[in-house]
């Protein structure tokens, strides 16, 4: 028994099994709404508006996916957009030059993940409390440098990141900012398969006193998540300052929440240990399908706030309840 | 129970199975892990429904769907892990789900009446009704599991492996009350790995062997050798393997070490090519000694050198210095049970599958796929998870960890706990081969609170007592009834 061969294919077969469940859902919200709603959903145009929607909770949910398999929870990412929005803005305004301004917004959100990874692991603090409390730390602190008011910036290129492609640019097919989050998925899946820090958030999600037993050091990969969860957040915060071409310290309320279940609709466990980034991906881009949709239907805020609640409960019953069964 | 049969897809777990206890007696369930021995009881206590065969209750067809049906009838099952409420106090513990109340209310002051009578029978020292169950020990818990049997009025009672976490004293306590409820009419089914308990408590005996039954009889007319013959069905000759050994130089020395833990004193020397000992009850501050040793809690007092390096280290240096352990805790500490088989055996190690940092989980998995050949662990291939193996398979994964990482010291707590003979075996044919290997033997520091484990493994002994080591004996010169008098503080050594 020991040596077969078939064993490993049963493996690979599985794990791809696994992801095929939020791909079936994407599939299936998508024709549901290309059957029930109007001509505009399936236009050429309605995907590439779904695509530039997807950027910012997607990128955000990179970072989400590593805390969460480390066993973590990351309740800042919503303030932290907003802050990197408002950097950006105050960068801008002082003339420095556009690239520097967006590395100074990820920075800001690097820092404040690094705060919430060093608070956890010094404290002993549990991470929800801990990014509770920066939830609230870097909102008031987002307010409180734009004098709680919208910021105007100068034009730059920053903020054709995320915006529809004109048609001499044709060629991107996308716009550079959902481009990012395509490339930094693939660099974050292959840290999570190919890397020996890879390996170590999974333990360290999976089981804290094994990954402690075997010399990992436990706590650098919690501040490393927390910071990347933060630098992520910080670059989505960039492309949200792209799309409103302002600061707003107000933006993103409540983000974390879209963010945090795209990682689970996509199969994260808040029990750690298990999650995907193609699956956090579909996850978000079914988020972001089903608001695009009830949105061109016509629906009012509140039914399509009811619909994503009880897609996300539904998602992540089935996905359940299909593990059982495999297992 | 008649003829009772269950099939799991192809496996048949059990066939023709055969068990009838009279009200009155205890009747002792063996068998070696996999036996069939957990599933039998999940079909009587209605968690899992027998395919054929058929169970009576004072000869009234016994048929639960459930396992509330079962307890209904006054079947009650004392499972190894505890399905008690740790923050609820002891009296709404044994009453939770049947709770006399009204309209909703919950009535107070029958509960604590109901929850007395129960606890009257035990006079056990901490169990008072409002304590927190959470704080009481292991022993005292068990007993309030049992308290809630009888609160429901319960006609048999199961009890599976009841004393592997309890020390000496509670066992013969329980063994006390066991006896007691015996005499009240109970009928009381008694799972334990350890015959000689089972020669003690047991008045009949029915050994599952591969899901059947391989034996039944008089307890007090077989002896504990037979009883192994039908649990193994083969004779195990040379279970404790012993090949040409030689001490070479110290690798480990310790003197007079303190934790912040029970561990009050050590001083020992390890040699390469020896395995060293340390016997002891539960709660000596034997695994505390261990995890001093390994940096997973810190040094208090005393002198430590490993290898040539001086003084306390994290368990990342520790593993650099060439030393790895085991930890007697498989499910919560040893693995990380939702990874596959390949990422717990190299998780120590995991560099030399690519490039600085880089890792290519083909070469990972060819150097699991070498550890699972040679340690003849049974499962899928390296990518299966580790949950889904068995216990002594599990051990296995967790030990093949410390071989990837190639350390020289061993540190084994209870390197054999809870696994099937087959399994133990193999285990101790391992560890004779890595002290005894050719170039360049290792040196191995062994907890168990099995007696005849250490006296046929180890070549040295050292008794550890309420967080004091003793000086070690030479295996040969030690027999268990010594270690035993000096492991309860009856000798002071010498």
């Amino acid at each position: 028994m020991g040596k077969s061969g078939a064993g490993a294919k049963t493996f690979r077969i599985r794990k791809w099994v696994n992801l095929l469940g939020p791909i079936a859902g994407l599939i299936f919200v998508y024709l549901l709404f290309a059957a029930i709603g109007p001509e505009s959903f399936h236009s050429a145009r309605n995907l590439e508006t779904i695509a530039r929607q997807t950027a910012i909770t997607g990128t955000a949910a990179l970072g989400m996916t590593l805390v969460i398999i480390s066993a973590g929870i990351d309740l800042s990412v919503g303030s932290i957009i907003a802050l990197a929005t408002i950097v950006v803005a105050l960068l801008l305004r002082a003339n420095v030059s556009p690239l520097l301004a967006a590395l100074g917004g990820i920075l800001a959100g690097a820092l404040c993940g690094m705060m919430n990874g060093a608070l956890i692991t010094r404290l002993k603090v549990v991470p929800f409390i801990v990014t509770l409390g920066t939830l609230l730390i870097v909102r008031g602190a987002a307010k409180g440098l734009a004098r709680e008011q919208k910021m105007d910036a100068p034009l730059s290129w920053l903020n054709n990141l995320l915006a529809a492609l004109k048609p001499e640019q044709k060629w991107m097919v996308l716009p550079p900012g959902v481009w990012s989050m395509v490339i930094f998925a693939i660099i974050i899946w292959m840290v999570l398969r190919y890397t020996v820090l890879g390996r170590h958030i999974f333990a360290v999600g999976s089981n804290e006193s094994t990954a402690r037993l075997c010399g990992i050091a436990v706590d650098r990969v919690k501040v490393m998540v927390y910071a990347l969860s933060g630098l992520f957040a910080g670059l989505a915060g960039l492309m949200q300052f792209s799309r409103l071409t302002i600061g707003d310290p107000t933006v993103a309320l409540g983000q974390e929440l879209d963010v945090i279940a795209a990682v689970v609709i996509g199969g994260g466990s808040l029990s750690g240990g298990e999650g995907s980034i193609l699956g956090s991906m579909v996850g978000a881009l079914i988020m972001t399908v089903i608001r695009s949709g009830c949105s061109q239907m016509g629906l009012p805020n509140w039914v399509q706030e009811i619909v994503t609640g009880a897609i996300i409960v539904a998602a992540v019953a089935l996905d359940r309840l299909r593990r059982r069964r495999i297992s | 129970m008649r003829g009772v049969r269950k099939q799991f897809g192809a496996t048949v777990a059990l066939q023709g199975v055969e068990l009838a206890v009279k009200a009155g007696e205890v009747h002792a369930l063996i068998g070696e892990n996999g036996a069939g021995k957990s599933t039998l009881m999940k079909i009587l206590s209605g968690a899992i429904p027998a395919d054929q065969g058929e169970m009576s209750l004072d000869d009234n067809l016994f048929q639960p769907k459930n396992p509330l049906e079962a307890r209904r009838a006054g079947v009650a099952m004392i499972y190894q892990e505890l399905s008690l409420a740790p923050h609820l106090s002891v009296e709404d513990n044994i009453v939770l789900g049947m709770e006399p109340s009204r309209l909703g209310l919950v009535k107070g002051k029958e509960v604590r009446e109901k929850a007395r009578e129960a606890l009257a029978q035990f006079e056990h020292p901490e169990i008072s009704p409002e304590a927190r169950v959470a704080d009481l020990s292991v022993a005292a818990q068990q007993l309030v599991e049992i308290a809630r049997g009888l609160v429901i009025g319960c006609r048999v009672l199961v009890l599976d492996e009841p004393t592997s976490s309890l020390t000496r004293k509670d066992i013969s306590k329980l063994f006390e009350i066991i006896n007691r409820l015996k005499s009240q009419g109970l009928a009381i089914v008694y799972i334990s790995h350890f015959l000689e308990e089972v020669k003690q408590i047991s008045d009949r005996f029915t050994v599952l062997r591969d899901g059947k039954v391989a034996g039944q009889g008089e307890t007090a007319a077989t002896s504990i050798n037979e009883l192994v013959r039908m649990m193994v069905g083969r004779q195990i000759e040379q279970l404790y393997p012993r090949s040409q050994r030689a001490r070479r130089e110290p690798v480990l020395e310790i003197k007079e070490l303190a934790g912040w833990n029970r561990l009050e004193s050590a001083s020992l020397v390890l040699h390469r090519g020896e395995v060293l000992g340390i016997a002891g009850l539960v709660a000596a501050g034997r695994t505390d000694l261990l995890r001093t040793l390994f940096g997973l809690e810190r040094v208090r007092q005393g002198e430590l050198k490993v290898a040539a390096y001086l003084g306390p280290a994290s368990p990342a240096r520790r593993w650099q210095q060439g030393m790895g352990m085991l930890s007697e805790n498989r499910g919560g500490e040893g693995l990380a049970l939702s990874l596959s088989l390949a990422d717990n055996l190299t998780l120590s190690r995991l560099s030399g599958f690519g490039p600085a940092g880089i890792l290519f989980p083909s070469r990972q998995n060819r150097a699991t796929q070498k550890w699972i050949d040679e340690l003849d662990i049974r499962s899928q291939g390296p990518e299966q998870r580790a949950a889904e193996l068995s216990g002594g398979n599990q051990q296995k994964v967790a030990l093949a960890r410390l071989l990837h990482h190639d350390v020289d010291i061993l540190l084994l707590d209870e390197p054999t706990r809870g696994i099937d003979v087959a399994s133990k075996a193999q285990i101790y044919q391992l560890i004779d081969k890595l002290v005894s290997e050719g170039g360049k033997p290792k040196a191995i520091l062994l907890v168990s609170s099995y007696f005849p484990e250490l006296l046929g493994i180890c070549d040295r002994i050292a008794v550890m007592c309420r967080g004091r080591l003793a000086a070690a004996h030479a295996a040969s010169e030690v027999n268990e009834h010594e270690l035993m008098l000096e492991a309860t503080g009856q000798v002071e050594a010498v």
